[in-house]
């Protein structure tokens, strides 16, 4: 019996590969399954041909019948665990200070596609030099969290006397965000129209044409809210060595808040592994099979965290069908469902009265494609064994002998 | 042939015509009565004889035909003067916002249509619509149109210097139009804008305009969104019910519709009449607002129209929308014949395949089945033995059509000699026929399955353990529905496809949901255990339970000479003989070195040819949700008829066999010795102390923040770190104590019921309670009982409950024990709501989406949704726990497993 040696293996398995009888995950799990167990023990060239023809069989048994009803299937399979889910939003996860979304709000918020989800978070890696350097990833760090006025000063005081408005800065913290106080007139300066003087080192002081108490207020306010550094929407940041990642660890940024697409201009940033929750910025940023992506890889995170056992395939159906337009579009009255074709299966869903009044003004036709509008009539469905159709062939003479008749000629009418 | 089944291609919406109103309508309401003192349908009245009947036995004027066959026939109202239907008011906002007051044109000339045209990307034009203006181009043209502030079509007739002045168009909801005028001093005049003139002004608007402003000019004109007659629904659309006391009680719309031809009459004889501006007007704002209500009864703005009790009439609008409206209860769900439904009960002695019915219901529900020469005799006994008696049957359908209820026939004999091939038989449900049986929430579609009809004595469904778990059911009053499949078609498509055998593996995650739960995996633990033996008796017993008939032969001969088996041989029987299989059961606690088929714990699960060589089989072994389990092997190397054999018949052996040895729990299974009861003690008490200590160095101000966290944070933290610590520490002592001996321990090992954490809080403490993730602190100010310092932070303070359950739990222990278990409740019943609903969005998006012979996956209108499912084309139901081939398993088939040892 002729056995194989791993350049056999190699060159057969190559072949079985490009013979696309089985996808080629599959084969290439087996070179390395086969070569681990090459080490151990002989196999023999039949041996080898019958594992192919059984990885085969087993493949082939496995296929999905045609017509098979693939999305509700994948529905009830996402539906069905979240009875099973918890409720409660808030858990830690990876980074203990921070709050993550999580359970069956989160699911829910992924399948609304919601705009502004509750906690998006970034996932920032930095590029190869500043990985390793907590200095330098302590920089990127600040240029990314938004740091406004009342982050920076003690005090915001109102000098009724001098009729102005008096920034105390925080001289410590200052140094701790990286940022001189000249920095910060310039900020007030090209916000405020008023003169931004500096005193004594650490206060700054606007002059105000206002003289009335409640609008001094309001100006306070508004000075409080100046960002003087960082992206918009970034409200906390985290810097963390990451002993997992890369070679000998990394420091890795966490940020509570989302700016994807400002967060990849940042220099240190290495754009291709940084990652947001925010899935209408990566549809943005990096395109929508990019956000088709995110949305199976935050719906697995969602069902993997809650111990639940969801197959990949009924994730990657609902990311598949939300994304299919180009832009993600809800499951719901304001996606997928409020765009159906049909107008009974949009009207049997939700704003009933509002669907059919359209259709009335629109002269819209239904042509009853879909598995409600059937069930409403009382029709087949065409879905599982309701998919098969008899068909007739309109010129099944060519299998009689009789002369066919002739076709009458088409003729253009006029207008 | 006339009688093929006639198929609706498509459905065409529109709006009805005045002309067409008034062309279907058999009968112009103008009496606002209904019946007269005898109780005769006042002729003209709503309920005209000529617009269908609903007295049984009486036959319609119109059709003909009597009640359940006369479909109902349409009657009208000229309405006296025009009024504007609710709900296109909007609608009708629109359209006189972007029209010319005066001709009537949309107010846009060419240059401007064709950039609103050009500005929208190619690839948006909706190509199922080729022809007609997509509906994004119309907002657009409405947007833009009402922008504008003079007609280029037509000249202003007051000033001819340029078009005509557009003015704005204020809509008060929900069906008043002004115009609001500028004058030439600068001042506003708002005007009216009766409902005739919009009618007008709607009129003159060109078919060619009516596309470019969204509307399909063909089945709508925009005039007609103002009615000038009102179609009347069919009597059976409104029935008036007739109550015990005999008074007739008259349907919501029925009431409404008397309202509007009350005072429709009132307002033609004012207005023939000649009578003040001011009357006829407010005449019209009435019948406008009677008009809206029936229309929709909850428009904004308007009171809603009431019925003398004070409950708001439920009117069109309301008949259709909602959950209980008609779309939701009658058309996508309606209601079925030949169903049952009643408490259900287990029977560990019924097949998976199976579903106990008891007699009462099997001699309701029928099959209908036809005779023929071969069946003929069996047919005539079952007639004869009529609807009382089991099999008997119910009815007979005769060649001719005609229906005999055997409920009311003298004699039986001669039906049964009548009787000849062709006949439809009823008769009733038996052994073996095929029945749909379901739980409620029908989550998934093994919520639903097909059983086989075992009829027994008695009132409940009797259902075989393992099925539980897809149907989530357990014993505590549930109730379960069951389905008769009355065609050949239907009964075979439900044996082929849905029974239960053909479910054992979930397409969530393609593993078994069907298995072994609860006691069957403690008898299997007792039964595979090492140094479990049985006499030639017990063996016996347990095999014959199975169904089988050989026994092994022993394993040995014991002391007294007698020879024994092991429980493995008396499992392995029930093993295909070709089985080779490994796994690591719940008693593997992942040692460095694995001792393989030498492990003492059983956690070493091997089959060998069909022998269990060594290992406990457990929860892991054959339970239900387990994916690569032994049974996940049999399903897969053997399919679902070798898994139904091997479940049906070991979960018989395994009943067999906790009777012969018994089992139970107790108080005293949860109680351990005085000297651990001290050692829990201490560990509290000294935890406390450190929590004490804690709390004072937060009060002293020295407690150190931690980075991210208030101060506050950071104590709570600290402290519910302890206590959680504390909790686990006294249930690792207890857990000294209770060994294997222990019933509760059993159950929580081998996985059929509990875990230790449960059997901790039973027998040393229960722990921290904690609602919303923290300690209890909400109650009195600053504190959570009376009973408490203000400020106290202490563990009993804040809902630390020292006792175990064994012990039992102090009144104020028991108060925050309570808080807790409120949270979950509450938390479950939150829960069950907001998920269904993402279930409903879920399927609603999804349920048109199927794969196709040419393997893509699409939508209704055949929109490509994936080119491949899944990117492999692997259905997860037939995959091997989401993997399409499992190679390790044809690996070690192929190559065959090396033996433990060697």
């Amino acid at each position: 019996m002729s056995k194989c040696t791993i350049e056999y293996i190699e060159k057969r398995l190559d072949e079985f590969k490009s013979s696309g009888q089985v996808p080629g995950i599959v084969v290439s799990n087996l070179v390395d399954k086969l070569e681990k167990r090459l080490e151990k023990q002989t196999i023999t060239k039949k041996q080898l041909e019958s594992i192919l023809s059984e990885v085969v069989m087993n493949y082939k048994f496995a296929q999905v019948d045609p017509g098979a009803a693939v999305g509700t299937i994948a529905a009830q399979s996402i539906g069905e665990p979240g009875t099973q889910m918890t409720l409660r939003t808030f858990h830690f996860a990876g980074v203990a200070e921070m709050n993550v979304t999580l359970g069956l709000p989160r699911l829910i918020e992924i399948v609304d596609a919601r705009k502004n989800p509750s906690t998006p978070i970034m996932t920032i890696y930095l590029a190869e030099d500043y990985a390793t350097n907590e200095e330098k990833a302590r920089e990127v760090a600040q240029q990314i969290e938004l740091t406004k006025i009342e982050n920076i000063a003690s005090s915001v005081d109102i000098d009724l006397w001098e009729n102005a408005i008096e920034v105390n800065l925080d001289l410590d913290l200052l140094k701790n965000k990286n940022i001189t106080i000249e920095e910060v007139q310039d900020r007030l300066q090209y916000r405020r129209k008023n003169e931004v003087e500096i005193i004594d080192g650490y206060k700054l002081i606007i002059k105000q044409d206002e003289s009335e108490l409640s609008s001094l207020q309001r100006l306070r306010e508004k000075i409080r809210d100046i960002a003087i550094k960082g992206l918009k929407g970034i409200k906390r940041v985290i810097i963390r060595k990451e002993a997992n990642v890369g070679e000998s660890g990394e420091y890795v940024i966490y940020s509570e808040g989302s700016n994807f697409m400002q967060v990849l201009r940042i220099p240190g940033v290495d754009p291709k592994r940084t990652y947001t929750t925010h899935l209408h910025e990566i549809a943005e940023t990096l395109g929508i099979e990019a956000a088709r992506n995110s949305i199976i890889r935050e719906s697995r995170k969602v069902l993997t965290e809650q111990g639940l056992d969801v197959d990949d395939r009924h994730i990657m159906l609902v990311a598949d069908l939300m994304t299919s337009s180009g832009e993600i579009r809800q499951i719901g009255r304001h996606g997928i469902s409020g765009e159906k074709n049909s107008v009974i299966a949009r009207a049997s869903f939700e704003v009933t009265v509002k669907h059919l009044l359209q259709a009335a003004t629109r002269g819209e036709i239904d042509n009853l494609t879909g598995i409600t509008e059937n069930v409403v009539v009382g029709q087949m469905i065409s879905l599982g064994t309701g998919v098969v159709d008899i068909g007739i062939t309109p010129n099944y003479r060519e299998f009689s002998t009789e002369e066919p008749e002739p076709v009458p000629e088409i003729v253009a009418e006029e207008n | 042939m006339s009688n093929l089944p006639k198929r609706i291609d498509s459905i065409h919406f529109g709006l009805l015509s005045p002309d067409e109103i008034r062309r279907m309508s058999v009968q112009r309401i103008i009496v606002a009565d209904t019946y007269d003192e005898e109780g005769t349908p006042v002729p003209g009245g709503l309920m005209d004889g000529a617009l269908g009947t609903i007295d049984p036995g009486q036959r319609c004027r119109t059709c003909g035909n009597r009640i359940g066959d006369c479909p109902g026939h349409f009657g009208s109202i000229e309405l006296a003067r025009p009024v504007i239907h609710v709900g296109f008011n909007k609608v009708i906002y629109k359209l006189l916002n972007a029209i010319c007051r005066v001709c009537g044109r949309v107010v846009l000339d060419e240059t401007r249509i064709k950039a609103i045209f050009d500005a929208v990307p190619k690839t948006d034009l909706d190509f199922s619509r080729i022809g007609i203006v997509p509906f994004h181009i119309a907002d657009e043209v409405l947007k833009e149109a009402a922008k504008v502030k003079q007609c280029p079509h037509c000249i202003d007739p007051d000033d001819s210097s340029h078009g005509t002045t557009k003015y704005k168009i204020r809509l008060e909801k929900p069906t008043t139009f002004y115009e609001e005028l500028e004058l030439e001093d600068g001042t506003k005049q708002i005007n009216k804008i009766t409902s005739f003139d919009i009618r007008e002004l709607l009129r003159k608007i060109t078919p060619s305009d009516c596309q470019l402003l969204g509307i399909d000019s063909t089945s709508t004109r925009p005039e007609w969104m103002i009615l000038t007659a009102l179609p009347v629904p069919p009597v059976c659309v409104r029935p008036s019910i007739t109550l015990d006391s005999g008074i007739r009680s008259e349907d919501d719309l029925t009431h409404k519709l008397v309202d509007i031809i009350r005072i429709n009459q009132r307002l033609l004889e004012n207005r023939d009449a000649g009578a003040p501006q001011l009357i006829v007007e407010d005449l019209w704002e009435l019948l406008q607002y009677h008009v809206t209500t029936f229309l929709d009864n909850e428009v904004s703005g308007i009171p809603p129209a009431r019925h003398r009790s004070g409950r708001a009439l439920r009117t069109i609008t309301q008949r259709l929308k909602g959950k209980e409206g008609r779309f939701r209860l009658n058309l996508s769900g309606k209601r079925v014949d030949f169903s049952a439904r009643t408490v259900i009960s287990p029977d560990p002695l019924l097949s998976i395949n199976e579903v106990g019915v008891p007699r009462a219901i099997a001699e309701i529900l029928t099959v209908p089945e036809r005779v023929t020469e071969w069946n003929i005799e069996e047919m005539k006994e079952l007639v004869m033995k009529g609807p009382q008696g089991h099999p008997g049957a119910n009815y007979i359908i005769r060649n001719d059509g005609r229906r005999v209820d055997l409920r009311f026939t003298k004699d039986p004999n001669i039906l049964a000699d009548a009787l000849a091939p062709g006949f439809i038989i009823e008769r009733h449900l038996r052994d073996g026929d095929v029945v749909l049986f379901n739980r409620q929430p029908s989550l998934h579609r093994i919520s639903i399955m097909a059983h086989e009809v075992r009829v027994m004595p008695y009132r409940t469904f009797r259902l075989n353990l393992c099925v539980c778990r897809p149907y989530n059911a357990d014993f505590d009053g549930d109730e379960m529905n069951l389905h008769v499949p009355q065609s050949e078609e239907a009964r075979s498509e439900a044996y082929i496809l849905m029974r239960v055998q053909e479910h054992i593996s979930t397409p969530r995650y393609g593993g078994p949901i069907i298995g072994a739960i609860q006691d069957f995996i403690t008898s299997s633990y007792f039964l595979t255990m090492d140094g479990s033996v049985y006499t030639r008796e017990e063996a016996s017993t347990l095999v014959t339970a199975a169904h089988l008939t050989d026994l092994p032969e022993p394993r040995g001969i014991d002391e007294s000479g007698k020879p024994y088996w092991t429980g493995k041989q008396l499992f392995s029987t029930l093993l295909p003989t070709t089985m080779n299989f490994t796994m690591k059961s719940m008693f593997c606690v992942h040692h460095d070195e694995c001792k393989r088929t030498a492990c003492e714990l059983g956690g070493y699960v091997a089959i060998r040819n069909g022998q269990l060589i060594s290992g406990v089989i457990d929860k892991k072994g054959f339970g239900a949700e387990q994916p690569d389990s032994v049974l996940h092997r049999i399903l897969k190397e053997y399919g679902s008829d070798a898994t139904r054999q091997f479940l049906d018949g070991f979960t018989k052996m395994l009943i067999a066999n906790i009777d012969l040895r018994g089992f139970s729990m107790g108080f005293d299974d949860v109680d351990i010795p005085l000297e651990g009861r001290r050692r829990i003690d201490q560990q509290i008490a000294d935890t406390k102390d450190h929590v004490n200590q804690l709390i004072q160095t937060y009060e002293k101000g020295l407690l150190e923040r931690q980075p991210g966290r208030t101060l506050e944070e950071t104590l709570e933290m600290l402290i519910m770190a302890a206590l959680a610590k504390v909790r686990d520490n006294s249930s690792n002592i207890s857990a000294e104590y209770l060994g294997m001996a222990n019933s509760a321990v059993i159950m929580a090992k081998s996985g059929a019921r509990g875990n230790m954490l449960n059997l901790g809080q039973m027998s040393a403490c229960v722990g921290q309670q904690s609602v919303r993730g923290k300690r209890i602190t909400r109650g009195y100010k600053e504190r959570t009982l009376p009973h408490f310092k203000h400020g106290d932070l202490s563990a009993d303070g804040r809902g630390f409950v020292d006792a175990s359950f064994r012990s039992g739990l102090e009144p104020i222990e028991f108060f925050m024990h309570a808080c807790g278990g409120r949270e979950g409740l509450v938390d479950t019943a939150v829960r069950t709501s907001t998920s269904g609903y993402m279930q409903r969005r879920l399927i609603n998006a999804l349920q048109d989406i199927s794969s196709l012979y040419d393997g893509t996956v699409r939508d209704s209108i055949g929109g490509i949704i994936q080119f491949i499912y899944g990117d492999d084309n692997v259905d997860p139901t037939k995959s091997d726990h989401g993997k399409a081939v499992n190679l390790d398993i044809i690996l070690d088939k192929v190559l065959e497993t090396e033996l433990e040892g060697d």
